[in-house]
């Protein structure tokens, strides 16, 4: 088990170097710079700021220099919030953009495996039909169309629920993460139908009915842990795309979160911002897959022995 | 009273392609104590018969159309969903053909071994633990209080059989229904679970009905016999009436084609080596509970085939048996030993090198569903080899194919069908048709009839016959089933855990086997006809 982990850490360490590398030199080489403006600046203002921030350095020495800091935890200063380092600004913004993805990866869970379910054990009928067509709709759907029609239906119309804000007023909490969270309910409800559909034609499954056990056993003792496994191993990268992807749901409901701050930063050529949040959700990724596949392994008996665990 | 008494059950399978009968009238009764073999060809019927009473066939599409059984005063086919559940694995129990795959691989063998107890019976789980680790005890698993936490992936297909019977019994069932309990298990295994079933069964006054293709193993453990065709039942009778005076001529065709005895053909092998394989190993590297080892499948095997000789080879699951002929093809690498094919070294020839040898050897897989390429017509499969090597040109390749498929006895007119469109059977006669479509003077089959029921695989026997004699091949033809052996074979090599234990000639080998595990083999193999029990 430590081993398979140990090795997947080493295998993260390159795929992080080449995300770093890449993004280091692509916004380098994006045209403009944090300190042009549409204003003339005076030319030796401008040289202070750069030598302020090093950027007077050669490509390469600024990129090794990046790297050591980074080694220490130190993701640099913003060159746009002025006396700002990177590591506040993340750290201001994390943890209401981690409160709206958990909450829509629970939305995620709970409606698409209820839905999967619910579909595979009436196949080829209206309740199998109608969550799948919903789930399709749910795929297709931008969260910056379903965002704005439900506070059109919920906050408008029927006045149940606050139009935006997060953490204000009680139950503002509840659009945003439906609307972060309801393409992934929509993938999570397809991968359980196909998952329960394919253990539920199991010939143990057929062993289970024979002993005459009553039928919720048979689905959630006998199949359910075998069908969920495709979902656990999505878990991963819809937690870490949940986390990376929350920009526009943020910017709907005026969610104080780390999205904002990457898209303006983009924007801005806030170097080191971006380089920041990047790097941020790129070690978010890896951890999470790692956990998820971790998760889908030590399910399965046979995989968890090969894991080196009972 | 009969225990069971079944009456003119009638089962059909509502589908868009219509409606299908897949059970017709059938009537049986079985009393306490009592074995009832129902035997039949695949899609007989059989299984469906017996899952309907006890509602686990899915339906829709299954309905059943008519018909009473009549279990201990109810009716099962008319009672409510929640009374069948209650019969199911408490009165009635059932054990399945492959153990592989009838246990939940997700949970510990205790957990679904309690699971009639807790839900039936509602007893504490410690108390069923207790009855669990008595019963694995007496299905013969050994050291049952450590096992007994054991995921089904630790045990073999043997003991995975056991513990699915140690399942079914644990509440005390009445009646036992198994559906080719021993089709997937080694012959020696077999041995062991039929004789299992039958103690078990006297030790508990145990009804048994026994699904079964195999009219031998019927013939060893049942009492009467139901023989099954097309849904319809063919004839019923005790056992010895059945086998003795077949009334039915289906009954008696089922019979003749049990393969008994020695080989008809006459041997015609000559003296000139065909192929001689020396020290032949081949290892695999396995990684298991993240250690990496090595499994040496075949260990320095040695033997010689003579040109026209059909030489057997066969040995239990695992035995390596066809590792060696792949092996010997070089489909897979060996890592040591020679090969020599009429003077020519096969070992250490890359697929180029091999080619020109390809066409004169050739390979039969066991299941004709899965060697053949689903997208490709029979006469895109039996031209492409022949086009490939050169046997036929553009022009006349039309012709060659028809001639190919007369001599595997398919008709013209499926020429431009796909496989999908076949029976097992003309599956495997396609089959054969692509191996011997380039001419070969060596065949090597791997359990080609091993995936077909008993009528159809005499034909196929038969037909091998006739292509060994009409095109003077020689073939090693591997095989886990001795009677089919004996009838084929002019030698036999039997194989165990790798290595070549012995090689006689057939009737040699039958008469005077040399090696106590042969003579295991060729006792748990026997066709028990009833006048042998």
């Amino acid at each position: 088990m430590w081993r398979f982990i140990a090795s997947r850490v080493l295998q993260a360490i390159p795929v992080l170097f080449i995300v770093i590398t890449l993004t280091f030199f692509l916004v380098r080489f994006a045209p403009g710079g944090p300190f042009s403006t549409e204003k003339a600046v005076v030319p030796e203002v401008k040289r202070a700021l750069e030598a302020q921030y090093q950027l007077d350095q050669p490509l390469l020495a600024q990129f090794g220099s990046y790297l050591t800091d980074l080694v220490h935890g130190d993701f640099g200063p913003s060159f746009k919030y002025p006396g700002r380092t990177v590591n506040e600004l993340i750290a201001a913004g994390f943890p209401a953009t981690a409160e709206l993805g958990l909450y829509a990866l629970l939305v995620a869970v709970v409606l698409g495996m209820a839905a999967g379910i619910v579909a595979a054990l009436n196949p080829n009928s209206w309740r199998d039909y109608v969550p799948m067509s919903a789930a399709m709709i749910g795929i297709c759907m931008p969260t910056f169309l379903l965002g704005p029609l439900l506070v059109l239906i919920f906050g408008l119309w029927l006045e149940w629920l606050p139009v935006s804000g997060w953490g204000e007023v009680s139950g503002d909490k509840i659009l945003p993460s439906i609307t972060l969270g309801a393409a992934y309910a929509a993938y999570i409800a397809r991968l359980t139908r196909s998952g329960m559909l394919e253990v539920l034609s199991q010939d143990y499954i057929r062993t289970a009915r024979a002993k005459g056990l009553p039928e919720y056993v048979v689905v959630f003792k006998h199949a359910l842990r075998g069908g969920v496994i495709p979902v656990v191993a999505f878990l991963g990268p819809a937690f870490a795309g949940l986390l990376s992807g929350s920009f526009v749901v943020e910017t709907i409901f005026q969610v104080p979160g780390l999205g904002r701050f990457f898209v303006q930063a983009a924007f801005n050529r806030d170097y080191t911002l971006i380089l920041g949040s990047t790097v941020f959700f790129a070690v978010l990724i890896v951890v999470f897959n790692l956990l998820s596949d971790v998760l889908a392994a030590w399910l399965n008996p046979r995989l968890r022995a090969g894991l080196g665990v009972k | 009273m009969a225990l069971l008494e079944v009456s003119h059950l009638s089962v059909s399978f509502h589908t868009r392609n219509g409606i299908a009968r897949a059970v017709d009238d059938i009537s049986f009764s079985l009393e306490q104590g009592q074995t009832l073999g129902i035997v039949g060809e695949s899609g007989s019927g059989k299984s469906v018969c017996c899952y309907s009473l006890l509602g686990l066939i899915p339906r829709p599409p299954g309905r059943i159309d008519s018909g009473t059984a009549m279990f201990a005063g109810r009716d099962l086919l008319h009672c409510s969903e929640a009374e069948l559940r209650r019969v199911r694995g408490d009165k009635i129990a059932m054990i399945f053909q492959d153990p592989m795959t009838s246990l939940n691989p997700f949970l510990r063998i205790g957990e679904q071994l309690i699971e009639p107890l807790v839900y039936h019976r509602g007893q504490s789980r410690d108390a069923a633990r207790k009855q669990a680790i008595a019963l694995l005890e007496e299905v013969g698993i050994r050291n049952p209080s450590q096992t007994i936490d054991c995921y089904p992936h630790e045990f073999s297909g043997g003991m995975r059989q056991r513990v699915m019977i140690a399942m079914a019994l644990i509440a005390e069932p009445q009646l036992l229904i198994a559906d080719e309990p021993t089709t997937a298990l080694d012959v020696t295994v077999q041995r062991q679970i039929l004789e299992l079933i039958n103690e078990l069964r006297r030790k508990r006054n145990l009804a048994v009905i026994f699904i079964s293709h195999d009219l031998g193993v019927v013939a060893g453990i049942a009492d009467q016999v139901l023989v099954m065709k097309d849904g319809r039942m063919i004839e019923q009778g005790p056992v010895h009436s059945l086998f003795d005076n077949p009334a039915d001529a289906y009954t008696r065709k089922l019979l003749a084609a049990i393969p008994r005895g020695a080989k008809s053909a006459a041997d015609r092998s000559t003296n000139q080596d065909l192929l001689a394989v020396n020290d032949l190993t081949t290892r695999f590297n396995i990684i298991d509970h993240g250690k990496s080892s090595e499994l040496i499948a075949v260990n320095s095997v040695s033997f010689r085939l003579r040109r026209g000789e059909v030489l057997g080879l066969v040995g239990e699951s695992g035995s390596g048996k066809s590792t060696l002929g792949r092996s010997i093809l070089n489909l897979i690498r060996p890592s040591s030993g020679s090969v020599c094919f009429d003077g020519e070294e096969l070992v250490g020839r890359d697929n180029q090198q091999m080619k020109p040898l390809r066409r004169r050897m050739q390979m039969i897989f066991q299941d004709p569903y899965a060697s053949l390429n689903p997208r490709m017509t029979i006469y895109d499969t039996l031209a492409e080899p022949m086009l490939l090597h050169g046997i036929a040109s553009k022009t006349d390749v039309d012709q060659q194919v028809l001639k190919l498929m007369d001599d595997v006895g398919l008709a013209r007119a499926y020429i431009r069908k796909y496989p999908h469109e076949f029976s097992g059977g003309q599956r495997q006669r396609i089959a054969i048709g692509r191996a011997i479509a380039t001419r070969p003077e060596f065949v090597v089959a791997d359990e080609p009839v091993s995936a077909l029921d008993v009528t159809i695989q005499k034909q196929i026997l038969e037909l091998l016959l006739t292509l060994v004699e009409r095109h003077n091949l020689s073939m090693l033809f591997i095989s886990h089933d001795l009677a089919v052996v004996r009838h084929l074979c002019d030698r036999i090599m039997v194989m165990r855990a790798g290595q070549l234990l012995e090689t006689a000639a057939t009737e040699l080998l039958w008469a005077a086997p040399a090696h106590e595990y042969t003579r295991t083999l060729l006792s748990s193999s026997q066709t028990e006809l009833p006048e042998a029990r």
